[in-house]
């Protein structure tokens, strides 16, 4: 079966092909129907696929496609082992359940088979990413998944704002995949290759502690661009521009963690540079609160999730700097699935509003939207990290080993520690300002349960977010058994020993949760002039959280003004009066010599015939007299 | 046998006559004759040249030339007879269109 992954891909992306050329004579839903099947199929594959995993014990395994560039180790090859068939199966199970809702979510638009085009496009080419038996495929995937989100951002282009963060997100991470890029430069350099088999094996006794952590830095400026972490998040709330779906698949699910399973895969690179991991981890922790405390003060309800998924990323690339991998992974599965579930619930809830985001103008919607309530309900419980839901589990993992290492690193504990809290205090606002107390709707406002297209798969998220975290508790270590062949030769860290301590830390963040979630029940269920009151008192560090801390508008002044500046210039000051004053310069030149010789052209007929007489005259005495 | 001078001395004459008919007259049909007789004036020369030289490269070029002149006789002509179809004139001094 191994040697048929490759369908796994193909599938996809035969669907895409055949949804952009004969989408548009299929009637809705049957390119939703299509995608669907297709990501289904591939996820079905998978799980064949991965079975020898399961059963335990078995390595990964190289398959060669077709030899693209093998004199540098790039060619189109899959990698299958554990950490590719993890991510595989994240992608294509969360990635079909996705595509079904949306077959609901997206009814009615006019390019309905356009967006699942685009949206088998992005799992294909996720898949290439995940798959990738090289580092050359797998940069060919990062930049595939950057295209299909600037394309999914940007899907409803008309809108001035979708367009404008479409393009934000494109030229940001751009600025991450140019550190990636380098950074590959250098491992070929080092190597001589770019295929995986032939580095991580090499590695140890090849790479120099300065190479190694030029590398890692390197390419850690690209998983901060793509993993939207400090100081490059900025692409990552205005991207909720695109249709929900897409915000859950892709902003929240699955690309975005491209940049915590690009560390993981490097872990033999980053062994290696210790002063990188310690890099990785802060920037990770400081992400996580500094995204956290924004979430407080925002009144979207998307770009609440969108702040919170920047938060539980910094979760995870802080457990993958502490090298904590498999947990770093398994915080990325229960994320997936209970993020997934957030964004497809918020988007039942906007559906449901008229397309309405701002969560003041919701409320009391609890009674209107059962089951939306009641799945949104637990995911908010699972994000908070209490027992025994998903986000519980993984994320005191990734806290229990961050102080297991201590010294330092117990610092970013503290940090992550506060993080939990104010996770819990901001989606207990969110889900009370939405579900819970008086109705704050416009007029005219009726909301309705989804139907069930849409509901379906927000209940199946439901089920995994709260069965997501007994994969890997520490009575049953299950997922990290499954990971344990593709972590092999990587020393792990891990949660302390001592039962009391590890009850201790996960006591610990509980009560951080719950203190957060008390406090934003305290506070929010209360009529809205009080809770209106209190946002107030705390001006303006409100404002602050409301704004992001102004980061955008701190770039625009820093950054984009004086590249506008320098465009500027360079347009009008230097382009337009020296490039184009050479190239208008030749032209005029030819022009005014063209002028002087053009009153030869009579236009008479007999003038010509005169000048070649003559011509012909002056040849003839030439011959004849002095010439040849 | 006649001395191969008075013929080069005819085509010469010929020749004149139609250079200069060329560049004085107007009408674009009288032109183009004179550039025929042109033509048959050089290849005249070239006839008595070969013959005189006892050389069939003469006679030879003069087939030529004879075959090209037909086939710029048919093209010259269709231009005439269009452009006079459109202005109504063949005096080439009203066609100066093309004066730089």
């Amino acid at each position: 079966m191994t040697e048929l992954i490759w369908l796994a891909i193909a599938v996809p992306l035969a669907g895409s092909v055949l949804l952009h050329f004969f989408g548009r004579f299929l009637k809705e839903p049957l390119p939703g129907v299509i995608a669907s099947l297709a990501v289904g199929t591939s996820f079905v594959i998978a799980l064949t696929a991965a079975i020898p995993f399961f059963e335990g014990g078995a390595h990964g395994e190289t398959v060669l496609l077709w030899e693209w560039m093998p004199a540098i180790g790039a060619n189109i090859e899959i990698l299958w082992d554990p950490l590719a068939a993890m991510m595989t199966l994240i992608v294509t199970g969360v990635g079909a359940l996705i595509h079904v809702f949306a077959i609901g979510y997206m009814h009615g638009d006019e390019r309905f088979h356009r967006f699942f085009a685009i949206l088998n496009l992005f799992i294909a080419s996720m898949l290439i990413l995940v798959l990738a038996g090289n580092y050359a495929m797998l940069f060919l995937g990062w930049e595939l998944v950057g295209l299909c989100s600037y394309l999914l951002i940007g899907f409803w282009f008309r809108r001035h704002s979708a367009a404008a963060a479409a393009k934000k997100a494109f030229i940001v991470n751009r600025i991450g995949d140019l550190g990636l890029m380098v950074g590959l430069m250098l491992v070929f350099t080092a190597f001589g290759t770019l295929s995986y088999a032939g580095i991580f094996d090499r590695a140890d006794a090849e790479l120099t502690t300065g190479l190694a952590t030029a590398i890692a830095l390197l390419f850690f400026v690209g998983v901060v661009g793509k993993s939207a972490q400090i100081p490059l998040y900025v692409w990552l709330p205005d991207a909720m521009e695109g249709p929900t779906p897409v915000s859950a698949l892709i902003h929240a699910a699955t690309m975005v963690t491209a940049g915590v399973y690009l560390i993981a895969r490097s872990a033999a690179i980053y062994e290696l540079a210790p002063a990188a991991q310690v890099t990785v981890a802060t920037v990770g922790a400081f992400t996580a609160l500094w995204a956290a405390t924004i979430a407080m003060g925002q009144r979207d309800i998307k770009r609440v999730l969108a702040y919170s998924t920047i938060s539980q990323l910094g979760y995870m690339i802080l457990a993958v700097g502490t090298t904590a991998y498999v947990a770093g992974l398994f915080h990325l599965m229960t994320h997936a699935f209970f993020k997934a579930l957030l964004f497809l619930g918020a988007g039942s809830v906007i559906h449901a509003m008229n397309d309405e985001q701002d969560m003041y103008k919701m409320g009391g919607l609890f009674k209107k939207m059962k089951v939306t309530g009641i799945t949104m309900g637990i995911a908010t419980i699972a994000i908070a990290g209490i027992p025994p839901l998903g986000g519980f589990w993984s994320k005191d993992e990734i806290l229990a080993a961050v102080f297991e290492r201590g010294g330092y690193f117990s610092f970013l504990w503290v940090i992550g520690l506060v993080t939990a809290l104010i996770t819990g205090f901001y989606m207990a606002r969110q889900f009370i300002l939405v579900f819970l107390g008086k109705p704050r709707w416009d007029e005219g406002v009726q909301p309705h349960e989804s139907p069930r297209v849409m509901t379906v798969p927000l209940v199946i998220l439901a089920l995994l977010s709260t069965i997501g975290g007994l994969t890997n508790t520490p009575i049953r270590l299950s997922l990290e058994h499954f990971l344990e062949p593709a972590f092999e030769s990587i020393t792990l860290a891990h949660p302390p020993e001592e039962t009391w301590l590890l009850v201790v830390i996960a006591a610990l963040s509980v009560i951080a949760g719950l203190v957060g979630i008390g406090a934003a029940s305290v506070n929010y269920l209360r009529p809205r002039e009080d809770w209106e009151r209190w946002e107030g008192g705390l001006e303006p560090v409100w404002s602050w959280w409301g704004q992001a801390y102004g980061v955008d508008e701190f770039y625009g002044r820093t950054i984009v003004a004086p590249g506008k500046r320098l465009a500027e210039v360079t347009a009008f000051d230097i382009d337009i009066p020296v490039i184009d004053g050479a190239v208008n310069g030749v032209g005029r030149l030819v022009r005014g010599l063209g002028a002087w010789i053009r009153p030869l052209q009579t236009g008479y007929v007999r003038n010509y015939g005169a000048l070649l007489l003559a011509g012909t005259v002056v040849i003839l005495i030439w011959l004849l007299v002095g010439g040849a | 046998m006649i001395d191969p001078g008075w013929y080069m001395g005819l085509a010469a004459v010929l020749f004149m006559i139609g250079a200069l008919g060329l560049l004085l007259r107007r009408n674009a049909l009288v032109m183009f004759m004179c550039i025929e007789l042109m033509l048959n004036a050089v290849n005249l020369t070239l006839i008595s040249a070969g013959r005189a030289l006892n050389d069939l490269n003469g006679q030879v070029a003069v087939f030529f030339i004879l075959v090209v002149a037909a086939a710029e006789v048919v093209v010259g002509l269709a231009i005439i007879v269009s452009v006079f179809r459109l202005r109504a004139t063949a005096s080439v001094d009203e066609l100066s269109e093309l004066r730089g």
